[in-house]
């Protein structure tokens, strides 16, 4: 017999209170995961309330894209349910809209797993899928890249036709589902001064997934991104909708951007840094504007939208400025680096390396990052976590003397190492990988600078 | 100074397992040591010349892996086969291995040939293999542990003309269950190990750069490097399988 839907959900809240009250990691999960075993889709019937769902989904920069999505909406007076705690499996979802106070009529935005995407889709029905990119990732998780651009394509074609697909342009795999569904909107760059000169090392999707005939590009901007054609066939990057015009880096305090639109040019000033913030804004712009939102509005919203918990987030510590930078895959950690080289300054530097789940347990990826760019920059290099000796070994490797660097086991002890070595009032670049990004969150909670995470939701 | 001539065989499409690493390490090895690596890349479509010391192929996605079969089997194979026939030094890794042997059979039955360069077959298993892997390795009458990362779904079998490369201490190896790791003849290395393989194992990086110099008519004694971190990153990856889970 199934659990009596009621019965399922308040027990499912007790246990999300007490996993909190427990001091178990902000039980952001807890409540999903138990409601799910009860009602395997809880999901669709506590989402039938909802007055609509938007899901955003990308290998880099979903979290920061919905956080901009939800300013868009919360700038209009719009109710909003959101898994803004980070949670972006189905449990997560699940949670989020458990914990909801007043879902009725609500507008659900949630930032969904790559690979999580065909269950949340199929359960939410939501009214647009924003899908932005694919990197290569935790390659010991999801298998090969291939597989998960092959799931979207199933999840495509099982879209009803109401369904609005916001889609990038500049990534091949993502604009190739274009041609799968009729409701698109696309976002891209077009501002050819963001250009870097060659396809990057780490490059994945530069085979045409039409005709699989190497791609050509006239101009890439991160990654495999960029403006593309097959030569082949007719497949060529799509104009995008909506588009960064101009990509103004005003070094890592943020950039100003001007984003032309169906509807004419909008300005966002915003303090996310780098030219892969500027694909979140457009991402979300290009949503705002599937759902008819007036677009000078939802800009100002998001360029006045802070960092994501640890997105380019800063923290005032002892007399420095702390800035946690994710670094989690190749494409995330090389547009990083490359924000970071606009610091006129030394770079004093804290790399984070775990290799546990949620990192990916395979530590290869950290060869396929271009830490040779900045090598001429560094002021003091601290290395941390589970694998850090392996991140040594690529910075020796890369040509970086092992004599300029720490390994340390501990994060305190790196923290303070790092610390020790900086001249007053510098900043602190933190890269740490996910649970990384957590133990160092938990330390910074500890020295009384920071917050406990989930209450950042 | 020496010059060991390397054929990077299509580095554009097999390199998902942060193959460059490997490279890294023969680069650097040899230029602390006053030597030098001398790349060139075989991309597809490229006829490489056979008289290269070293040669490395890595892993790619099944998609590449297959877009690049037909030609490493009629454009490269021949002069792979002389140059092994020959004494160069030659590291296959991942799909590397797979496309060294005789024959790659797909999930779907589809037979891909390969380079024959190592005596084995391959066969798509419906499950990944994947994890921490340490093995116990035997290189030049010597043994030792190496450790690395796996991730593949094919299961390989070994033919009469090559050895494995060692014996399973954790981890899957070439097929889960023979408690076999990896392929060696002459002075060709096949083996699953990537994360990458050499940074942390500069024993099978020097043993191939060894042979790679005499191959070159060069042959010298490389000194000692100070491998202090390398040795701290290996035990960090052996420590690492007795607490898998975490």
């Amino acid at each position: 017999m199934r659990t009596p839907s009621t019965v399922a959900r308040a027990l499912a809240r007790s246990i999300g209170w007490l996993s909190r009250h427990a001091g178990r990691g902000g039980g952001t999960t807890v409540p999903g995961v138990i409601l799910l075993r009860l009602r395997p889709d809880a999901v669709a019937e506590l989402a039938g309330p909802l007055g609509r769902s938007i899901v955003i989904s990308a290998t880099n920069g979903k979290t920061t894209t919905a956080r901009l999505v939800v300013a868009a909406l919360e700038a209009v007076d719009t109710p909003i349910v959101a898994n803004t705690a980070g949670s972006n499996l189905l449990r997560g979802v699940a949670t989020a809209l458990l914990d909801a106070k007043r879902p009725t009529g609500a507008t659900g935005v949630f930032e969904v797993d790559e690979a999580a995407m065909g269950s949340v889709v199929e359960q939410l029905a939501p009214e647009v899928v924003v899908l932005m990119n694919l990197f290569r990732d935790q390659l010991d998780r999801y298998g090969e890249l291939e597989a998960l651009a092959d799931g979207w394509v199933e999840l495509v074609d099982r879209l009803p036709e109401t369904t609005t697909l916001v889609l990038n342009a500049d990534d091949p795999a993502i604009a190739e589902l274009a041609h799968r569904h009729a409701k698109v909107v696309t976002f891209g760059v077009d501002d050819a001064s963001a250009a870097r000169a060659a396809v990057q090392h780490a490059a994945d999707s530069t085979t045409c997934r039409n005709c699989s005939s190497p791609l050509v590009y006239e101009r890439v901007f991160i990654g495999h991104l960029g403006h593309w054609r097959c030569p082949n066939c007719d497949r060529r990057r799509p104009p995008p909708d909506v588009s960064v015009a101009a990509f103004d880096p005003e070094g890592i305090s943020g950039s100003s951007l001007t984003v032309a639109t169906p509807t004419g040019p909008v300005a966002v000033a915003t303090a996310l840094p780098g030219l892969h913030n500027a694909y979140n804004v457009a991402a979300a712009v290009a949503t705002a504007s599937s759902l008819g939102l007036d677009l000078h509005t939802s800009a100002r919203a998001i360029g006045s939208t802070g960092a994501a918990f640890g997105r380019a987030e800063r923290v005032a510590l002892a007399g420095h400025d702390l800035m946690v930078l994710l670094a989690k895959n190749p494409a995330g950690v090389n547009e990083n680096l490359r924000t970071l080289v606009l610091h006129p300054d030394p770079l004093h530097l804290l790399v984070l390396l775990n290799d546990r789940t949620a990192d990916g347990r395979d530590v290869s990826w950290i060869w396929d990052v271009d830490y040779e760019e900045i090598f001429d920059r560094v002021g003091s290099l601290t290395i941390c976590g589970d694998r850090g000796h392996d991140m040594a070994l690529r910075f020796r490797y890369g040509g970086f003397p092992v004599d300029r660097l720490t390994v340390h086991s501990n994060v305190g002890d790196a923290l303070d190492a790092a610390l020790l070595t900086m001249p007053d009032r510098a900043p602190l670049f933190a890269l740490p990988t996910y649970t990384a990004m957590l133990e160092l969150r938990a330390e910074l909670v500890r020295r009384g600078v920071a917050d406990d995470f989930w209450k950042d939701a | 100074m020496a010059t060991v001539r390397l054929c990077h065989l299509y580095p554009d499409q097999m390199n998902i397992y942060a193959d460059r690493g490997n490279i890294a390490v023969f680069r650097q090895r040899l230029a602390w040591r006053g030597h030098r690596l001398e790349v060139t890349d075989a991309g597809p479509g490229v006829e490489p010349s056979p008289d290269h010391d070293l040669w490395y192929l890595g892993g790619g996605q099944d998609r590449d892996q297959t877009m690049v079969a037909g030609d490493l089997a009629t454009l490269k194979g021949s002069a792979m086969r002389d140059a092994a026939d020959d004494g160069a030094a030659m590291l296959f890794v991942c799909g590397g291995i797979q496309l060294a042997g005789h024959v790659y059979v797909g999930v779907n039955g589809e037979r891909l040939a390969g380079a024959a360069v190592l005596d084995l077959e391959t066969t798509a298993g419906s499950s990944r293999l994947i994890g921490d892997l340490v093995i116990e390795a035997e290189l030049d009458g010597e043994t030792r542990e190496v450790v690395g990362y796996e991730n593949h779904a094919g299961r390989t079998t070994l033919g009469d003309a090559v050895r494995p490369l060692g014996r399973v201490v954790s981890g899957h190896g070439n097929d889960g269950t023979s408690g076999f790791e990896g392929a060696v003849r002459d002075r060709v290395i096949g083996t699953y190990l990537h994360g990458p393989l050499l940074p942390k194992n500069p024993w099978v990086a020097d043993a191939l750069l060894g042979w790679a110099l005499a191959h070159a008519g060069e042959p010298v004694d490389l000194e000692p490097l100070d491998d202090r971190v390398e040795a701290a990153a290996h035990s960090a990856a052996v420590a690492r399988t007795s607490h898998p889970n975490r």
